[in-house]
């Protein structure tokens, strides 16, 4: 009798990206499932670029705007000022961007805009060119399941699924589950050994390893990570910070990461800092 | 300190209002089914049992004619001179109310109808125009009398005294008797019954048609109806408080780690919790005492209607009502509580807050023995086990087993539907309604329990209906029933069939008799074919028939089969040395005592002393209104005493038709009480689930699609528990019928299914969870994205 892999699913598909178009760009990655590396290591680190700067970038990384935010407002109910007070800056596909700031500032306001979690007052999100805005409940759901991946702080891994079908989750939703990738991924993450248990069978730094394993199967062209070693110790937080940015690295993914470490940033392309719903 | 932790306690309930709402509902509702039922019962059985102690019926034994007629003054004077201490009794009806004539004087002590007027003034109750006690409301419906009118609560409804002189002139049936009732202390050198007065024949208490046996059937079920109610509402209460524990779990852990003992926080929880049981409570019994004021009236048709006993229809308040409703809030909160403040008393300082960790608990192998022991308990009581007691206590452990298994099973069907899912969504249903299953699981028993009710008393009900139906058409064969008055009217009766008017006519003969040491009736049945076609034996030997047209030997019921173990083939002893075999056993199903039949010219030979003088007639339903014309112009026959089988059997139906409108009232009732349990604990996990549908939203699926899964899961949860509540609520008809009914009157009714009852209740109960799960679902829809947000918030 053959052993079941954690992997094995049956090829169903879920594929809808933004507007209903699949996000099949496999060229990411190998047929084999071994993860290409990005063209070339980043070389921005610690700069809040100015515009003429970030176009330069992108014209590096392809020239292809990826994330587009202009004037985002952004007001809580009940609450008695805005959150985000017209944000505006721009990123480059493959780039990787670091979110600064005080608590309250406004960071995880901005990166759930930007990944279609919640809708801004006023302004434009753009992801590829698609002004998020204007797409209702279900088309920013399929924005989420095919073009962009978060990572919260918390982990967030549901519960009652084991670690392989948290891994494979978002993917096969999606619809573009390569069960090759997972298996690459879970390997790179030193995941092998845990794959039947339950998230609550695991340390923290282990389920942050899913967590991540979890928003790259699916091959995002962005990655939002809410500060997600912000759980973590020190050694194991650099642990995972660097398997993080690798592996964005090398599926040429786009990151915007929000950390309150200054050390951190300073690794990324570029950094932006919000101060009172502003960037400064 | 107690002020600030009471605070912080009481603080929850504020920001979350519609938890405490769903508390007290929950306590409240549990209350309500159980005070409800209990109150339906309470106050049928004061009723009846008024009746019976006026009546005497249930306490003294009597003496009346062999023939059934009116006792003569001379023989009462000849019985008090013999030495024997009787009291006469005349009733009759007095317009629409039951006028009962007594002789103050001689009436033995205890009798009701005597002791209501042993406070008033005793002279004036027997002279003049006299007095006429009854209920107030009874006193309206009298008809003008002359006599002064005395209101008192203690006698039965529709149900009036007098002084019997008084009464046989209001009933015109001067110097008439109907009974005599006798004196419990009777005098050793009284004369034989038999020397002074021969026409006259003593009735034993338990020998006489016994209202309070009869209706014992009926609250029977009630009273198992209230077992179930009590079943359900304890799960209900036990749900509320658990989840109600799990909300505050968080902050239990804080206020302990801020310094707040141990010791102390338990106690002010359990007089939180004793406050809200006794609000909760305090609502349930009046909502309780609501529905029994509202199916009240049909149960007391229902018993009228079946068994004659008078009912009142008004419900009136009694504090023992109230405090056996409290009683249970308090016991059901004891209960439950308890478990919870137990865990609060374990639970580490640093104990994980996540609000599942108590629902973990309730799962495991422990529940799945506890249920295994149980359910083995209630085999062993079915197959071996004696005594209504063993009946209830099988009932018991069958309807607690079956909930506690509830639990494992259906985590084994939601595992194979887990291992058959393809596609992630599909395998995050199973999955999370695996990880739902312990937080739902209480109201998911509640509603076995109600689907088991249902379906149980369902079947037993409709058993007894389709049972009784089978019963009338086999003892009500003959189209018209005919009471002669004397000797004379027999005669020209019988000369019915030989006239040609009659296709037969069909003798009752029938005399009192202890037969193996059992009260019995032994009946002479002619050999017709009315008997051999329409009477169902439960068992007989081979020609049964034609052997017992020969005199070779007699059916008995099954009462006397059971109690005095007469099987087939026994001899039953007759009298007079005459020991015949039995060659079979009848349903007879509300009679309290044995019987027996033999052929009829057997028993004129045992019995010469008896005649008949009723009869059945057998002729062509076309017929009946010239022949009863003719009955009562040419033979002088009163109306009452020319009984139509078609009338009697239209009563009967109806009469189950109302008991039907309160068993199923009380049906819906507990299904609804069971799916707003389900309601309950859907919207509290709502709150403590949102990390786990949070990341799901978050990885792409649409609230809208999870809000559908959720009322999906509430659905297919509903009917996998609705497929195991089936098996039980017929092993709990079962236990009913077969083991319940035998114990506690001696037959059993055999149990019929009813396929398209069932899948009514299951369409009823699917709508009823997907109802229960709407408001949940829609909320989860309509949520706004910054709630779920607010799950991944690191400084929340």
């Amino acid at each position: 009798m053959r052993r079941k892999r954690s992997f094995d699913s049956p090829k169903e598909e879920y594929a809808i990206g933004i507007g209903g178009t699949p996000d099949t760009d496999a060229s990411r990655f190998s047929p084999l499932g071994q993860i290409k590396r990005a063209k070339k290591p980043h070389s921005f680190c610690g700069q809040s670029l100015s515009r003429g700067a970030m176009q330069a970038i992108s014209k590096r990384k392809g020239n292809q705007m990826l994330l587009r935010l202009q004037d985002v407002t952004k007001t809580y109910p009940k609450a008695e000022t805005a959150v985000l007070r017209g944000v505006s800056f721009d990123m480059a596909a493959g780039e990787m961007l670091a979110l600064t700031g005080e608590s309250g500032s406004g960071k995880s306001t901005l990166l759930h805009l930007a990944g279609g979690l919640d809708s801004a007052d006023g302004g434009v999100v753009a992801i590829n060119g698609t002004d998020l805005t204007g797409l209702d409940d279900a088309g920013r759901a399929g924005l989420r399941r095919g073009t962009v991946g978060v990572i919260f702080q918390q982990f967030n891994l549901i519960p009652s699924l084991t670690v392989a079908a948290n891994i494979a989750f978002q993917a096969r939703l999606s619809g573009c589950f390569d069960a090759d990738l997972a298996q690459a991924l879970a390997a790179r993450l030193g995941l092998q050994d845990h794959l039947h248990k339950y998230p609550e069978q695991l340390s923290g730094g282990q389920q942050q390893r899913v967590a991540i394993a979890r928003t790259l199967a699916p091959k995002p062209a962005l990655v939002l990570a809410d500060e997600p070693t912000g759980n973590l110790d020190e050694t194991t937080a650099d642990t995972v910070f660097d398997v993080l940015c690798e592996l964005v690295a090398e599926t040429g993914a786009g990151l915007v990461l929000v950390t309150h470490s200054q050390r951190l940033a300073a690794r990324l392309d570029r950094r932006l800092h919000l101060r009172a719903g502003l960037i400064s | 300190m107690n002020r600030a932790i009471l605070s912080a306690l009481l603080g929850h309930w504020r920001r979350n209002p519609l938890q405490l709402f769903t508390l007290l509902a929950g306590l409240a509702l549990g209350t309500a089914l159980w005070s409800g039922v209990q109150a339906i019962n309470a106050e049928a059985r004061a009723s009846y049992d008024a009746a019976a102690a006026t009546l005497g019926e249930a306490r003294f034994a009597q003496i009346t004619t062999k023939t059934g007629q009116p006792i003569t003054v001379q023989s009462y004077v000849a019985l008090r001179r013999a030495g024997w201490l009787v009291s006469p009794v005349v009733e009759g009806d007095f317009g629409a109310v039951r006028l009962i004539g007594i002789d103050p004087l001689t009436a033995p002590a205890g009798m009701a109808a005597a002791g209501v007027i042993s406070g008033g003034d005793i002279g004036a109750f027997f002279t003049g125009n006299g007095q006429i006690f009854a209920r107030q409301d009874t006193l309206a419906q009298l008809p003008e009398s002359g006599a002064q009118t005395i209101a008192t609560p203690d006698l039965a409804p529709n149900t009036a005294v007098t002084d019997i002189g008084i009464a046989q002139r209001l009933l015109g049936r001067e110097g008439q008797i109907d009974r005599l009732i006798l004196s419990p202390d009777q005098p050793l050198s009284r004369q034989p019954l038999a020397q002074v007065a021969p026409a006259l024949t003593l009735t034993q208490p338990q020998a006489e048609s016994d209202i309070a046996k009869l209706t014992d059937s009926f609250h029977l079920n009630l009273t198992a109806f209230g077992l179930l109610s009590f079943a359900v509402g304890l799960f209900i209460v036990h749900g509320a408080i658990g989840l109600a524990f799990e909300q505050r779990r968080a902050m239990l852990r804080s206020l302990r780690a801020l310094g707040a003992p141990l010791r102390r926080l338990i106690v002010l929880m359990a007089v939180e919790l004793a406050s809200l049981a006794l609000i909760g409570g305090s609502i349930g019994v009046a909502l309780g005492l609501v529905i029994a004021a509202a199916l009240l009236p049909d149960v007391a048709a229902t018993l009228r209607g079946l068994y004659g006993a008078d009912v009142s229809g008004q419900l009136s308040l009694q504090p023992i009502w109230w405090l056996s409703g409290l009683a249970i809030a308090f016991g059901g909160t004891v209960l439950a509580g308890g478990g919870a403040l137990w865990s609060l008393a374990r639970m580490p300082l640093l104990a994980s807050a996540q609000p599942q960790a108590w629902a973990q608990a309730q799962r495991g192998p422990l529940l799945a023995a506890a249920a295994f022991a149980l359910l083995t308990l209630a085999a062993a009581i079915a197959l071996w086990g004696q005594g209504l007691l063993a009946g209830f206590a099988m009932l018991g452990a069958l309807l607690i087993g079956g909930a506690l298994a509830l639990p494992p099973l259906l985590a084994r069907l939601i595992g194979w539907g887990e291992a058959l899912a393809r596609g992630p969504v599909a395998q995050w249903f199973w999955a999370d309604s695996r990880q739902q299953l312990p937080g739902l699981s209480l109201a998911l028993m509640a509603l076995l329990l109600a689907m088991a009710a249902n379906v149980g008393v369902s079947t037993m009900v409709s058993s007894f209906r389709l049972t009784f139906i089978g019963f009338l058409d086999q003892r009500l064969a003959s189209e018209l029933y005919v009471t002669a008055q004397d000797a004379t009217q027999a005669q020209a009766i019988q000369a019915l069939e030989a006239e040609g008017r009659v296709d037969a006519v069909l003798p009752i003969l029938s005399t009192s008799q202890a037969v193996a040491g059992q009260p019995a009736q032994i009946y002479g049945a002619r050999d017709h074919a009315t008997y051999r076609d329409n009477w169902r034996l439960l068992r007989a030997t081979p020609d049964v028939w034609q052997a017992l047209a020969r005199g070779e030997g007699v059916l008995i019921n099954e009462q006397l089969y059971r109690r005095a173990g007469l099987d087939l083939g026994a001899l039953v002893p007759l009298g007079a040395g005459l020991r015949l075999p039995v060659l079979g056993i009848y349903g007879d199903y509300g009679n309290p005592i044995g019987q027996v039949i033999l052929t009829e010219p057997l028993f004129r030979q045992q019995f010469p002393a008896v005649t008949a003088l009723r009869f059945g007639l057998r002729l062509e339903p076309a017929k009946i209104p010239a022949l009863r014309a003719s009955l009562q112009a040419d033979l002088g026959l009163a109306s009452p005493a020319i009984v139509d089988q078609a009338a009697i059997k239209a009563l009967s139906l109806a009469v189950f038709e109302r008991t039907f409108v309160v068993t199923t009232a009380l049906n819906i009732l507990t299904l609804a009480v069971a799916s707003f349990a389900i309601l309950m604990s859907l919207l509290t996990l709502a709150a403590l689930r949102l990390p786990q549908l949070a990341p799901v939203w978050a990885l792409g699926m649409t609230r809208r699609k999870l809000a559908l899964l959720d009322l999906l899961r509430a659905v297919v949860l509903a009917a996998l528990t609705g497929a195991l509540a089936l098996p039980l609520g017929l092993a709990l008809a079962w236990a009913l019928l077969a083991f319940v009914n035998v114990e506690a009157f001696g037959w059993r009714l055999p149990m019929y299914l009813f396929p398209l009852d069932y899948l009514r209740l299951a369409g009823f109960a699917l709508t009823a969870a997907a109802v229960a799960a709407a408001w949940p679902a829609w909320r989860l829809w309509r949520m706004p994205p910054v709630a779920l947000l607010g799950v991944f918030r690191n400084e929340r």
